[in-house]
C-alpha cells in the first residue's frame, strides 16, 4: 500500500501544480456569476436554471479533468522515460496502475469538493438554504462514477498510444453512456434478431452512469433525499465496474514492454 | 569472488512487425559475470544489445532463453531490484517536482524510514552537488543538473549495485567530468558499478573490467589492460574487436 500511496501522492501534486483545474474552476465561476447577476424575464425561479447550468459545467469540467489527467499519466511516463527508473525500483506494475488510479481519483475528489462548495454558495446566495445531505449524495455518487471513468481511461491509455486519441474516445464513450445508454433496451425492442440480442448485450454490459448524472435533478428541483441503501447499491455497482477496468489495465500493462 | 550480476546463455528475440519476417535477435547466448566492488564497463556499437541487456536485468524485457540474476535472485522478481540503483539514458524527471520531493518519492518506494530518507536525501544531494537547488522545480534545471538528479535518485537507497546506461550521454565536458568523479567516488566506497558507454576514454579511466558486445554477441571480456593488449588504445582495440575496417583514401 505504501508504494500505491507514494505514486498517488505524485499524481495529486501534479494536478495542483498544473493550470488545468484552475482554468476550468475560474471559467465555471465566471460563467455562473455572470448568469447570476442578470435578471432574465423577471423570473423568480431563475435560480433553477442557474443551478442546472452550474451543475452541467461542474459535470463537464470534472469529466475533462478526470479524463485528461488520467489519459496522460502512463504515456507521459513512457515519453519522459520516468517509467524506467520507477519500474527499476521494487514497485510492481500493478502497484503503479493502482497508484495512478488512486491519485487521479483522489485528485478528482478534491476538485469536486471545490466545485460543490462553490455550487452550494451560489445556490445559498439566492435560496438561503444549505441542503448539505442532498449535495453530499450528489457529490458522492459523482465521485464514485468518476472512478469508472478514470479506470476506463487508464485502460485506454495502455491501448492507445496518444493521450489525445484516448481522451477523445473516452469522452465520447462516457457521454454516450450517460446520454443514450439508458435507452438501449428500448432500442433493442424495435430491432430484429440478431441485432436485438447484440444491443441487449450492450445494454447489460456497459456501466450505467446515468443515476449519478440524474442526481443533478434532485438538487436542481429540491427533491427529497433518495434512500441511502439505494446510494450504497449504486456505489457498489459502479465500484465493481471500476475494479473490472483496473484488473484489465493490470493485465494489459503486465504484457507490455516498457522500453 | 562474490558474483553480483550474472547472465547465462541469455537470448532475447523481438517479433518482427512485418508479415512473415523472422524475429530480430537482440542477444544471443550472452554470458556475463560482475563481481562485488568492481566497476564494469559494457561497450558496444549502437544496436549491439547493451540497453536490451540492461532492460532484461531490470525486468523490463522478458528473456526468450537463458537466465539473468541479481544478487542470486531471478530478475523477474521485483525484490531483486531492492538493492540496485538505475540511471537510464536521457530521462526527464517530473518537471512539477523539486529534487527534494523527487527523492522523497523514490525513498518511499524503497520503504525507507522518514529520518533515514531525509539523511539519504541530504547525502546524495551533497554528492551530486545539488544542495543549493534542492527546492527548485526540476523544470528549471539544466541538462547536466537533470542528469545529476538522475544519479541522486539512483543512489537514494544506498545501492550495492549501480546500473548506469550511458550516464554521460549528451553532457558537456564539465558535466562528464563530474559524473566520472562520482563513479570514482562510488568505486572507492566499494560499490559495484555496471555501466554502458560510448566514451572509451572514460571507460579506460574508471573501469576495472570491460565487456564488448556486437550484434548481440559477447566479443571480448576482461581487464582493460588485457583487452587493449599490444594495441595503442582501447579505442583501437574496440574497433578491431567489433570488426570495423578503417578506410584509407586512395
Amino acid at each position: 500500500m505504501n508504494n500505491i500511496f507514494a505514486v498517488a501522492g505524485v499524481v495529486i501534486k501534479e494536478l495542483y501544480r498544473r493550470k488545468d483545474f484552475y482554468v476550468l474552476f475560474i471559467l465555471t465561476i465566471v460563467i455562473c456569476v455572470i448568469m447570476a447577476s442578470v435578471n432574465i424575464f423577471n423570473d423568480n425561479q431563475i435560480i433553477r436554471y442557474l443551478k442546472e447550468l452550474c451543475l452541467l459545467l461542474i459535470w463537464i469540467s470534472s469529466l475533462v479533468i478526470a479524463i485528461t489527467t488520467t489519459a496522460r499519466q502512463i504515456p507521459a511516463e513512457r515519453e519522459q522515460r520516468t517509467l524506467l527508473p520507477l519500474l527499476a525500483k521494487p514497485l510492481s506494475r500493478a502497484q503503479l496502475i493502482f497508484g495512478k488510479f488512486l491519485g487521479c481519483w483522489l485528485a478528482c475528489g478534491l476538485v469536486l469538493v471545490c466545485f460543490y462548495i462553490f455550487f452550494g454558495a451560489l445556490a445559498a446566495s439566492r435560496e438561503h438554504t444549505w441542503p448539505l445531505l442532498n449535495y453530499f449524495q450528489a457529490a458522492f455518487l459523482h465521485w464514485i462514477m468518476l472512478g469508472v471513468v478514470i479506470a476506463l481511461t487508464l485502460l485506454g491509455s495502455l491501448v492507445f498510444a496518444a493521450p489525445s486519441s484516448n481522451s477523445t474516445i473516452c469522452f465520447v464513450i462516457v457521454t454516450s453512456i450517460m446520454c443514450i445508454g439508458r435507452y438501449l433496451d428500448a432500442v433493442a425492442l424495435s430491432l430484429p434478431e440478431p441485432r436485438r440480442s447484440i444491443v441487449y448485450s450492450l445494454y447489460y454490459a456497459i456501466p450505467h452512469l446515468e443515476i449519478p448524472f440524474e442526481m443533478r435533478n434532485l438538487i436542481v428541483h429540491d427533491w427529497p433525499l433518495i434512500g441511502w441503501n439505494f446510494v450504497a447499491l449504486d456505489a457498489l455497482y459502479l465500484l465493481a465496474y471500476t475494479a473490472v477496468f483496473l484488473v484489465a489495465a493490470c493485465l494489459v500493462f503486465r504484457r507490455k514492454a516498457v522500453n | 569472488m562474490n558474483v553480483i550480476l550474472k547472465t547465462e546463455k541469455l537470448r532475447v528475440e523481438f517479433k518482427n512487425r512485418e508479415f512473415r519476417q523472422s524475429p530480430k535477435i537482440a542477444l544471443r547466448r550472452l554470458d556475463l559475470e560482475v563481481n562485488a566492488g568492481e566497476v564494469f564497463g559494457f561497450l558496444g556499437p549502437n544496436g549491439a544489445g547493451k540497453t536490451t541487456t540492461i532492460n532484461v536485468l531490470l525486468g523490463f524485457v522478458q528473456p526468450t532463453g537463458g537466465s539473468a540474476s541479481l544478487f542470486g535472485i531471478d530478475v523477474r522478481q521485483p525484490i531483486a531490484r531492492q538493492r540496485i540503483g538505475y540511471l537510464p539514458e536521457l530521462t526527464y524527471y517530473y518537471k512539477f517536482l523539486t529534487a527534494e520531493e523527487l527523492l522523497r518519492f523514490y525513498s518511499r518506494i524503497f520503504s525507507l524510514p522518514r529520518a533515514e530518507a531525509e539523511r539519504r536525501i541530504d547525502a546524495v544531494l551533497k554528492l551530486v552537488e545539488l544542495e543549493s537547488s534542492r527546492k527548485r522545480l526540476i523544470k528549471t534545471y539544466s541538462k547536466g543538473m537533470q542528469q545529476r538528479v538522475g544519479l541522486a535518485q539512483a543512489l537514494i537507497n544506498n545501492p550495492d549495485l549501480l546500473i548506469l546506461d550511458e550516464p554521460t550521454s549528451g553532457l558537456d565536458p564539465l558535466g562528464r567530468m563530474k559524473v566520472r568523479e562520482i563513479i570514482q567516488r562510488l568505486k572507492n566506497e566499494g560499490k559495484t558499478v555496471f555501466f554502458s558507454s560510448h566514451e572509451l576514454g572514460e571507460v579506460e579511466t574508471v573501469c576495472d573490467r570491460v565487456a564488448i558486445i556486437a550484434e548481440g554477441e559477447l566479443k571480448a571480456i576482461g581487464r582493460v589492460g588485457e583487452i587493449v593488449g599490444q594495441r595503442a588504445s582501447l579505442e583501437k582495440a574496440f574497433l578491431e574487436i567489433v570488426g570495423y575496417q578503417t578506410q584509407t583514401a586512395p
